[in-house]
């Protein structure tokens, strides 16, 4: 009795499981941006953001975002909808960011978020472009009578983020200049730069950057430095999710317009006027010529929008990052054609 | 017969979707649950009682893998891969503190285990100083000594009530500002130093040290004979052994002829400054205690010596007045009464709930990642989780990891309240 019994409920079981398992076949991808559709229907961009980092993704007292990073969302929200202000801003740890953008929670991730082969071949993410170039540098205190890397001794104690690239930068620099070192690594950046600040670590490493926006909420700024050295590459860029092309060209494209704008001196207050300009680049660039938009279900303005709300990279690179103090010379993400390496394809 | 394959994808199709919405599920357990009934007509009382079990088991087993296939679908969609073959690979981060051999060229499985063990430290360390001022704290709240019962109750009252991860934020930030840098140290007779950098004190360098360890053993095994034989001296002849005398002298004894005949010996390596630059120093040489350690050691056991506090005045007030007055009129003083008639009935009442404090400081100990504790949290479910992106498999190791530490406490605690319980005889 009690085995047909047994037997029943593990047909019925079984048969569940197959069930179930059908199910499988269903979802395939489609040709149609999901993303797309969602934004749209929701009326604004859901953009993960950093939880403070001055001139890249900042909050201010009454909580507008502001910054590069924030920049691209506010593009984004332009282009798709109209209205660059249309942004639900996440602010995500290290550590949480890309579980928030592969499950959905966040469609684009402009979080300072370094370029990366695994990350964007094993972790179901990809990079849509770069919006600033870095590399990871060492703070220290200007009285230590440290100058150089090559200053660090063996015991010496470095503060850094946990869960990001600079962990492993960290490690490689260290190991190969054979230096034996005291690794602190903090969850959160305001608890870096606390225990720094005390005394806890004789180094603060991350990318420079980040070292230069900090070293505004030291207690005393004056009283640190950055080495000139640069250990990494450090790529920071927008991310997306794998698996919606559509989405990854309009947000890759959102950038691009940017720094294209930039290079055909297409600015935030000049762009309307540019409408019947000589040069079809800048004609296209403004909407006045071409279909571009159409090719990911956009109308013909979207750039113009960009241009106009957000402006172009080099009025977002000198209202956030240059005129903050935090990092006046342009350095790498200068345009190409002023010796950075800001190089675009262009937008045709 | 495509034809026919086409119609059994559409119905399958329309399956999956009545899935989704759970209505099939619904119907199938009423079939199912119909069927049964049906055949088996049911008189067979044992066959009633299990099948409402077997249908409720399986509705579990179903939402279980209706979950379990959505994130195998999402995550084929993403792209993401699943698997355990990365604790393989090399991990390529540091850790500031490790008990067992570690570096970066370690594996992501040795990274989990180093994290593992800072946990196990530092609950460890927590549970210890937490029952001992636990203790402490719960007696002295029914001292009849005004000043000792307010101190005790004011401790409990304010660091009860304060949340934890403000304290661990408390003793780690107020302990850096307040410590000294290297080179001020605070000394401790030129063999220990107490600074912002940690808290340095000597290597011990052991040679032959397992006949030490045998020794010790040794010793242990010797006092639990003492014991027994000094307990059936009393219990048969009335004699009173100064057993704990003669246990003491053993433990002292025994170590002391390894040392002096077996070739064991300890030196010490003492921690000396360094100087790295004109303004920077550290100490080389000797252990470093971090101060992340002790700040949440501090914080952990601090926190949780309120509750065991409260448990421990709980089970001495629970003792009935008459054991305490009939103890006394038979002239025990008061230790003996604290010792041989209140405490033993007291830790039944005791041990239950301060197995919960144990467990929750076990789980709090998480709360280490905000201070740069490098425990399982900061270690594995933080920088491994972001180097690998692998959270599923991660996450699910981690609150396994837990689970087995939290089960292994209860199990222990379980076992002693066992065997202190009430043996009726």
């Amino acid at each position: 009795m009690i085995k047909s019994i047994k037997t029943w409920i593990l047909v019925g079981f079984a048969s569940l499981l197959l069930v179930a398992c059908g199910q499988g076949g269903g979802g395939a991808g489609s040709k149609k941006s999901k993303t797309l559709e969602n934004t749209k229907k929701a009326g604004f961009v859901k953009c993960g953001v950093s939880q403070g980092l001055p001139g890249f993704s900042n909050a201010d007292a009454s909580g507008n975002w502001s910054g590069i990073d924030v920049d691209v969302c506010r593009a984004v929200a332009a282009a798709v909808l109209g209205d660059a202000d249309k942004v639900k801003y996440t602010p995500l740890s290290a550590k949480e960011r890309f579980t928030a953008l592969t499950s959905g929670e966040i469609d684009v991730l402009a979080r300072n978020t370094t370029w990366t082969l695994s990350r964007d071949a094993d972790i179901g993410l990809t990079f849509v472009g770069v919006n600033f170039y870095d590399g990871q540098g060492f703070m220290v205190r200007k009285n230590s009578g440290i100058n150089s890397v090559n200053d660090f001794k063996n015991g010496i104690s470095a503060c850094t983020n946990t869960g990001t690239t600079t962990e492993l930068n960290m490690r490689d620099f260290f190991n190969s200049k054979n230096i034996s070192y005291e690794p602190i690594a903090f969850e959160k950046a305001d608890e870096v730069v606390q225990a720094y600040d005390a005394g806890r670590c004789d180094t603060y490493t991350t990318d420079k950057s980040g070292l230069a926006a900090q070293r505004t909420k030291m207690s005393n700024p004056d009283e640190h430095k950055v080495l000139p050295e640069t250990i990494s590459k450090e790529p920071l860029g927008p991310v997306v999710r794998q698996g919606d092309a559509v989405w990854e060209d309009i947000v890759r494209w959102s950038l691009n317009t940017m720094i294209e704008a930039e290079e055909y001196g297409v600015n935030s207050s000049n762009a309307s006027s540019l409408k019947d300009s000589e040069n079809p680049a800048i004609k296209r660039l403004v909407g006045a010529e071409g279909e571009l938009g159409a090719a990911f279900g956009l109308d013909n303005d979207w750039s113009l929008r960009i241009i106009e709300q957000v402006g172009n990279y080099g009025e977002s690179y000198k209202k956030h990052i240059a005129d903050t103090g935090i990092l006046p010379n342009r350095g790498p993400n200068q345009l190409w054609t002023k010796g950075g390496i800001l190089y675009v394809p262009p937008a045709r | 017969m495509d034809k026919r394959w086409n119609s059994l994808r559409t119905t399958s199709k329309i399956i999956a979707d009545k899935i989704k919405k759970g209505w099939i599920y619904l119907a199938l357990f009423f079939t199912l649950k119909i069927m049964i009934l049906k055949k088996f007509n049911i008189e067979n009382k044992k066959a009633r009682d299990l099948i409402p079990q077997a249908i409720t088991v399986l509705a579990l087993l179903s939402v279980i893998i209706y979950f379990a296939t959505n994130a195998q679908i999402n995550m084929g969609n993403r792209g993401i891969s699943f698997g355990f073959g990365f604790l393989n690979q090399e991990a390529s981060f540091d850790i500031t503190f490790s008990m067992i051999e570690y570096d970066g060229s370690h594996s992501y499985g040795r990274a989990f285990l180093v994290g593992l063990l800072n946990t196990i430290l530092v609950s460890a360390i927590g549970i210890f100083f937490a029952t001992i001022m636990g203790v402490v704290v719960g007696i002295s709240r029914l001292s009849d000594n005004y000043l000792i019962a307010k101190v005790a109750e004011w401790y409990v009252e304010i660091f009860r009530n304060i949340p934890l991860i403000l304290q661990i934020f408390f003793w780690y930030f107020a302990a850096l500002r307040a410590l000294p840098l290297p080179e001020n140290g605070i000394n401790f007779y030129d063999i220990s130093f107490l600074t912002i950098k940690g808290w340095y004190v000597p290597k011990f360098i052991w040679t032959n040290f397992n006949i030490f360890l045998l020794s010790v053993i040794a010793a242990f095994i010797a006092i639990y004979f003492i014991n027994s034989y000094a307990t059936k001296q009393r219990e048969q002849f009335g004699k009173q052994l100064p057993a704990t005398t003669i246990s003491l002298s053993t433990l002292i004894l025994i170590p002391l002829i390894a040392f002096l005949f077996l070739g064991v010996s300890l030196t010490f390596e003492y921690p000396v400054l360094k100087q790295l630059s004109p303004t920077v120093f550290t100490y080389a040489g000797g252990v470093s205690i971090i101060p992340e350690l002790i700040a949440l050691a501090l914080a952990l056991s601090m926190y949780t010596a309120t509750f065991i506090a409260e448990n421990v005045r709980a089970g001495i007030l629970g003792v009935g007045k008459g054991q305490k007055e009939a103890a006394a009129s038979i002239g025990l003083n008061k230790n003996q009464i604290l010792k041989l008639v209140v405490m033993p009935q007291a830790l039944r009442i005791i041990i239950p709930p301060t197995t919960n404090q144990y467990l929750n400081l076990t789980k709090n100990s998480s709360l280490a990642a905000a201070i740069a504790y490098p425990d399982i949290v900061l270690v594995f479910a933080g920088t491994a989780l972001m180097q690998t992106g692998r959270a599923i498999e991660i996450i699910s190791i981690t609150m396994l990891t837990y689970l087995t530490l939290s089960i292994s406490i209860s199990i222990f605690m379980n076992w002693y309240n066992k065997k202190m319980a009430i043996k009726e005889k």
